[in-house]
């Protein structure tokens, strides 16, 4: 539609003109419900929580004096800010990581040629179906420092146990082998879904060729999967950097050990705000750091991301010279 | 102006969106006093057993314009959490909820959200301390429903076989005294047995800081420096230099859970609702005995109480409700249910309560016992607004080297700097 009025046309009808706005403004008016929802719960708590974390903020009695930064500079001069930081990167990276290459491996294992594929692959979200109290009541079973199964299997090795709630490597470790118990299955199905998508005549040219099994998995499987990677990977961060449950429920006070050896962000925020500090003021300052630290690795994964895209663009030619290489 | 359909269509939509807005901040409260039928609602909310589902019916018998409402929250966190969030939302609290004594320190700055339940009727109904502890300002928050006075609870066969009299008596009159009769013993019982004498430093601090009259803070609540508390500092010495005393377990950890299977300690601090626990962890071993005797005197851990929120609706027959529920004859109802130690100086001298006795621990009278025990508590300590923050830090520092196995002098310093951060003074 033109949109230039010619200058000797007649003024537009009331009707004329309610049908221009209608056809400007309806698509806006249209995916404005889920603006407007997030509005009102994703935008108005973020700036609310600012004007908290700038205040002396009681969980019960409300808001008390403004204090200006000094709830920020508390908590970066904390010990714990930093333990927190440190153990929500580490878990971070001992679960994502292994995750994702697990995750595929078994996608892999499943898109070949099983008898009773309903069953495997049903069989890998079983886990993700478990309660996740559920999980770290079992998880807590294998890995108590005493009793547990790991530490027995351990000794009748003639090794000494390893302390889980002890050092802070092996708490994380503990709890990343929780998180991958319960994600893993989860997302070998996407990559499952994602490894049936890719065209079989691919992989015959391959085999044609003469790749071998694992050049097909690493030079066709694994770069066919590029985007889908990259969906886990982000959803992984987001969901990594988040983590509570299973290092609250990693022992019986769930404040992520003597030492904090195991508290994330997150625990460190629901401790200053719910726990006797009761200091929504803090806690907000915390969720303000929390939400900066996200948006900063928001970012490097978006350049990362570009880097791969237009790295999977002039990635056909690599596979094919692969290809006629191998 | 002549609307089109779609702009119509749009303006519902948005005031659709507004109005279900606008519902999110109506709550699910019944806003009248009364129910259609004109009889009173209580709701009374309590967490793991107050042993009351016979006393409820009996009420609404005895009372038929009443219909009680039970809530039951299954941890006493969970009801923590739960009662927190109605005094910041200013409702949604049950007429009656049930609050555990650690909870007073920090409800204490929020007198003003609940009832004066204070009234000549109940007026010496409990035993002083009780009473004390949920006082703020002359203004009683809370009526007491039931204790935990200590005493020792010990395995009379590894007593025998370390050659330490077994008896309850015996044991008793040997580890009258302080806490250093209870070390020494200790002492003599970890060279001729070699298991460790209690469970964990953390449970048996827990213990000692309870007779303290000023943990850490002065009476008018202004919290003293964790590098000046003389008390604390010792209470923590003592418990450092006898570490090889100890088992290093943490306490309803999954490690202290199955060190009962395995004779992991010969004796632990044992509060009245202690027994239950003690009692399920220990399916199959035989030797628990409860010996009537505390060192230093007595102590408290735990117990609970009634209390009225003033946001309610029916406050005056809520405060009627709890008041009955919390005389010494229903609280001995309730014990004999639940085994929920009575807080009542009648329920307490009661034949009902003094002549229980308990199978699992040789016949122990615990009735009797946990009776002697709470008449020998003088005074609980002073717990106010910064109790929690504080304790959580020497809690955690004597976690270090008990459970995780570092230093005591490095894991003070470590505690004094965390105290520091916390900027209370």
């Amino acid at each position: 539609m033109s949109s230039s009025p010619a200058p000797a046309r007649a003024p537009l009808t009331w009707r004329q003109r309610l049908s221009r706005w209608d056809q400007r403004l309806s698509p806006y008016l249209f995916i404005s419900p889920f603006f407007l929802l997030f509005l009102v719960t994703g935008l108005f708590p973020i700036v609310y929580t600012a004007w908290v974390s700038l205040h002396d903020w009681d969980l019960i009695m409300g808001q008390g004096p403004f204090v200006g930064l000094q709830n920020f500079q508390d908590v970066l001069g904390s010990a714990n800010f930093y333990k927190a930081l440190r153990n929500t990167f580490s878990i971070f990276l001992l679960s994502s990581v292994p995750q994702v290459i697990a995750a595929i491996l078994i996608a892999y294992v499943l898109d070949a040629n099983l008898r009773a594929k309903t069953f495997w692959r049903m069989g890998v979200l079983l886990p993700y179906v478990i309660a996740p109290v559920a999980v770290s009541l079992i998880f807590g079973k294998i890995f108590a420092d005493e009793s547990g199964l790991v530490n027995s299997l351990l000794g009748t090795m003639g090794i000494d146990g390893i302390g889980w709630h002890k050092s802070p490597f092996a708490a994380h470790l503990a709890i990343a082998t929780m998180v991958n118990f319960r994600w893993t299955g989860y997302n070998a199905l996407i990559f499952l879904a994602a490894m049936q998508a890719v065209p079989r005549e691919i992989y015959e040219a391959a085999i044609i060729d003469g790749a071998s099994r694992m050049h097909r998995f690493l030079h066709v499987t694994v770069p066919m999967l590029r985007p889908t990677i990259i969906f886990v990977v982000i959803t992984s961060t987001i969901g990594g950097l988040q983590i509570f449950d299973e290092p609250r429920m990693f022992d019986t006070s769930g404040l992520g050990g003597a030492d904090r050896q195991w508290m994330t962000m997150t625990m460190y925020l629901y401790e200053l705000g719910w726990g006797p500090q009761v200091s929504f003021g803090k806690a907000s300052a915390v969720a303000w750091l929390l939400f900066l630290i996200i948006v900063l690795i928001g970012l490097l994964n978006f350049a990362i991301t570009r880097r791969i895209a237009s790295g999977g663009s002039a990635h056909p030619t690599t596979r094919r010279t692969r290809g006629r290489r191998g | 102006m002549k609307p089109t359909r779609r702009t119509v269509l749009a303006g519902t939509a948005a005031a659709a969106a507004a109005a279900s807005l606008a519902a999110c901040g109506g709550g699910s409260g019944s806003d009248s006093a009364t129910n259609a039928d004109g009889k009173v609602e209580l709701t009374v909310a309590t967490f793991n057993e107050f042993g009351y589902e016979e006393l409820f019916t009996q009420y609404m018998d005895e009372n038929p314009d009443v219909i009680i409402k039970a809530k039951k929250a299954a941890t006493s966190d969970d009801a923590r959490k739960n009662l927190m969030t109605g005094l910041a939302a200013g409702k949604g609290l049950a007429d009656i909820e049930g609050v555990e004594v650690a909870w007073w320190a920090e409800l204490a700055q929020y007198a003003q959200k609940f009832e004066d339940l204070a009234s000549p009727e109940v007026e010496g109904r409990w035993v002083e301390w009780k009473t004390e502890a949920a006082t703020v300002d002359g203004k009683l928050l809370g009526y007491g429903t039931d204790i935990g006075p200590e005493a020792i609870a010990y395995r009379s066969d590894l007593f025998a076989k370390a050659g330490l009299p077994s008896s309850r008596e015996e044991v008793a009159a040997l580890l009258e005294g302080g806490w250093d009769t209870y070390f020494e013993v200790g002492q003599q019982f970890v060279q001729a047995a070699g298991i460790p004498w209690y469970d964990g430093a953390g449970g048996t601090y827990n213990g000692m800081i309870q007779q303290v009259a000023n943990p850490y803070e002065k009476s008018d609540g202004t919290p003293i420096p964790l590098k000046d508390n003389a008390d604390v500092k010792s209470v923590y010495d003592q418990l450092a230099a006898h570490k090889d005393l100890s088992a290093g377990l943490a306490q309803w950890s999954e490690d202290w859970t199955a060190a009962f299977q395995n004779d992991g300690f010969a004796t632990m601090l044992c509060p009245a609702w202690m027994t239950g626990p003690i009692q399920g962890n220990s399916e199959g071993v035989e030797g628990w005995d409860i010996a009537n005797v505390f060192p230093g005197g007595g102590g408290n851990w735990g117990g609970s109480y009634l209390s009225v929120p003033a946001q309610g609706k029916n406050v005056e027959a809520a405060k009627k409700l709890a008041a009955w529920l919390t005389a010494p004859e229903q609280q001995i109802v309730a014990f004999k249910a639940k085994g929920t130690f009575p807080s009542q100086k009648k329920a307490l001298e009661s034949a009902d309560v003094t002549g229980v006795t308990n199978e699992f621990f040789n016949d122990a009278p615990v009735g009797q016992i946990f009776s002697d025990r709470a008449t020998a508590i003088e005074t609980q300590p002073f717990v106010g607004p910064k109790f929690f923050v504080i304790n959580t830090v020497v809690a955690d520092a004597i976690t270090r080297w008990d459970v995780d196995g570092g230093d005591p002098a490095a894991s003070w310093d470590q505690a004094i700097t965390q105290y520091d951060e916390l900027g209370l003074s």
